[in-house]
């Protein structure tokens, strides 16, 4: 797993894709499941945090497997490690134990969005949406178009030049979420991004997630406490314990796509939206 | 209160300790040697300034300031960065950079003089080492401030260690780091002083001794204010500089 070049790391992202979806794009959903190998497989895997009583449990035996274009939702009480998972996915936290393999050993581009919107204060909105562009050596101009491009996807025009203090908090989750969308990685990591978003906007941004994901051909792992959102999204929930996280419930949601709003008034979404809340309680 | 007003408070209120200061003059009629009043200090200002002898003096330790701050404010960010990341390296340096803050700088002073000359280089060394401090702690406290999470940030992106010292590191610390580099500057001058009152030939701290010996105390008036104009000069700079990069803090008093 290299962290630094981040030439190389784009040049590896198209071996990536060309490996995971065998050069030729699945028509649909049938063909992906049967074309495509994983993406990603986690084995076993354990998270001990040092503390002074022989360690904090944090994730226990946790397996899965992605494969790409998929969605996944990882649903869980507070404290069950979803943010530690992600970041370990994101390469930011070594595992105690277990395995994180990429396709081809290589790790893909990640977009990640924090749980808190974490932007730097001392950078305006647009100059905060461009940062990953200005580390992957973009000129300023290209930046610049991009990120406004995103500004106005995620419905910030008239910000740009704000500083994050000035924005609500829902505003700068918006922020965060253009932030990761802006380098068009391959692996998206959504620590609960729609939280602090009020509803209409949180619905909106459903809406947008999807048919970004849709367009764009990225795999998606999103951590998220709402039940109806992980249906409304993904193609797979899995649920995690108490603390120590381990996955206790996996859930495919055969829900046809696209989905719109009409789709959470069905009885089948009924029928998925009570087995998740059975398993959760 | 309107801002325009609360200016001009500042310049009222210096005008009215200059008119005090020509009161006591005057009614406790004090020789011009223990007192001298403002007019006596303005014109040996203007004679001295005539002169050109004022200039040079104040151009000397001007330059010693700055070569000091500079050295001091290089060395003390890059210690203290290293400081920072590596609580070991801490454990190492600490019981020396605290046994130098027990030693006053007046007491290392006529040793540096007698090391290394009455010649600039030590003045500038009195000056780095006053400087170096106060920087450092402020660097190793303004870089362990930077938030964890814009770490995880800019390493989910892949940058690279340079990338996280220019873009996350020293935008983050820099508040911090302005403050130390203030307490630095009015130091600096300090510095500077008592370096040139050990030994000299030239500078403004020769000049009060020269002024003190001669009983010529208008001319140690004239070389105070300087100094105090020197500080307050670096200190507006550095105020210059917080406006102008830390204008994200808070936008109402810039
Ligand atoms: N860096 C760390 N050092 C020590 N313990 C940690 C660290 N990070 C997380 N933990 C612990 O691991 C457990 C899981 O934390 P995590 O942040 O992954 O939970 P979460 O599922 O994201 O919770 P929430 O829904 O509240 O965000 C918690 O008990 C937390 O205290
Ligand atoms: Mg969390």
């Amino acid at each position: 797993m290299s962290l630094r070049g981040t030439r190389r790391a784009t040049k590896q992202s198209q071996n990536f894709w060309e490996i995971a979806s065998g050069k030729v794009r699945p028509r649909n959903d049938m063909v992906k499941t049967m074309t495509t190998n994983p993406i990603l497989t986690v084995k076993d895997l354990n998270v001990v945090f040092p503390d002074s009583n022989g360690g904090l449990h944090a994730l226990e035996d946790i397996s899965f497997e992605v494969c790409p274009r998929d969605f996944i939702c990882f649903l869980g009480p507070s404290g069950s490690g979803k943010t530690t998972l992600l970041r370990i996915l994101a390469g930011l936290l070594k595992p105690t134990n277990g395995e994180v393999n990429f396709i081809g050993n290589q790790h893909p581009g990640v977009g990640m969005v924090f749980q808190q919107p974490n932007l730097m204060p001392w950078r305006s909105v647009m100059d905060n949406i461009k940062l990953p562009l200005e580390l992957e050596g973009i000129s300023e101009t290209d930046a610049r178009i991009k990120a406004q491009e995103m500004i106005e996807l995620v419905g910030l025009r008239g910000f740009e030049d704000s500083w994050p203090r000035e924005l609500s908090g829902g505003m700068a989750q918006r922020v965060g979420i253009a932030r990761a969308l802006i380098h068009d990685p391959d692996l998206l990591l959504l620590d609960e991004p729609f939280g602090s978003l009020d509803a209409i906007t949180r619905e909106r941004m459903w809406m947008e997630l999807s048919r970004i994901w849709q367009a764009k051909q990225k795999t998606v792992i999103m951590v998220t406490h709402s039940i109806n959102e992980s249906l409304f999204l993904a193609d797979r929930v899995l649920v995690l314990t108490q603390r120590p996280g381990k996955i206790k419930f996996d859930l495919k949601v055969d829900l046809p796509r696209p989905r719109n709003d009409d789709i959470r008034y069905t009885p089948h979404f009924g029928k998925l939206a009570r087995k998740l809340r059975e398993t959760i309680e | 209160m309107k801002p325009s007003l609360s200016r001009w408070l500042g310049l009222i209120s210096i005008l009215l300790g200059i008119l005090a200061w020509d009161v006591i003059v005057r009614v406790s009629d004090l020789p011009k040697f223990i007192l001298p009043s403002p007019a006596d200090v303005w014109m040996r200002m203007l004679k001295s300034l005539a002169d050109g002898s004022l200039l040079l003096h104040t151009g000397y330790t001007l330059i010693e300031i700055l070569l000091g701050l500079l050295f001091g404010v290089c060395f003390a960010t890059i210690i203290g960065y290293m400081l920072a990341k590596s609580r070991s390296l801490e454990k190492i340096l600490s019981p020396y950079l605290v046994a130098s803050q027990a030693i006053p700088i007046v007491a290392v002073a006529p040793l540096l003089v007698l090391w290394f000359g009455s010649g600039i280089t030590s003045k500038v060394l009195i000056c780095a080492l006053i400087v170096f401090f106060p920087v450092l702690v402020n660097t190793v406290v303004g870089v362990r401030a930077v938030p964890p999470v814009l770490y995880d940030l800019m390493n989910s992106v892949r940058a690279t260690r340079w990338q996280i010292l220019l873009k996350l590191e020293l935008p983050a610390s820099l508040p911090v780091l302005l403050g130390g580099l203030r307490i630095g500057a009015t130091l600096s001058v300090i510095g500077a002083i008592v370096g040139e009152l050990v030994d000299a030939q030239i500078g403004l701290g020769f000049l009060l001794k020269v002024g003190d010996f001669q009983y010529d105390t208008s001319m140690v008036f004239v070389a105070v204010f300087m100094l105090v104009s020197l500080a307050l000069m670096l200190y507006g700079i550095v105020t210059l500089l917080e406006k102008r990069f830390l204008k994200w803090q808070n936008r109402l008093d810039v």
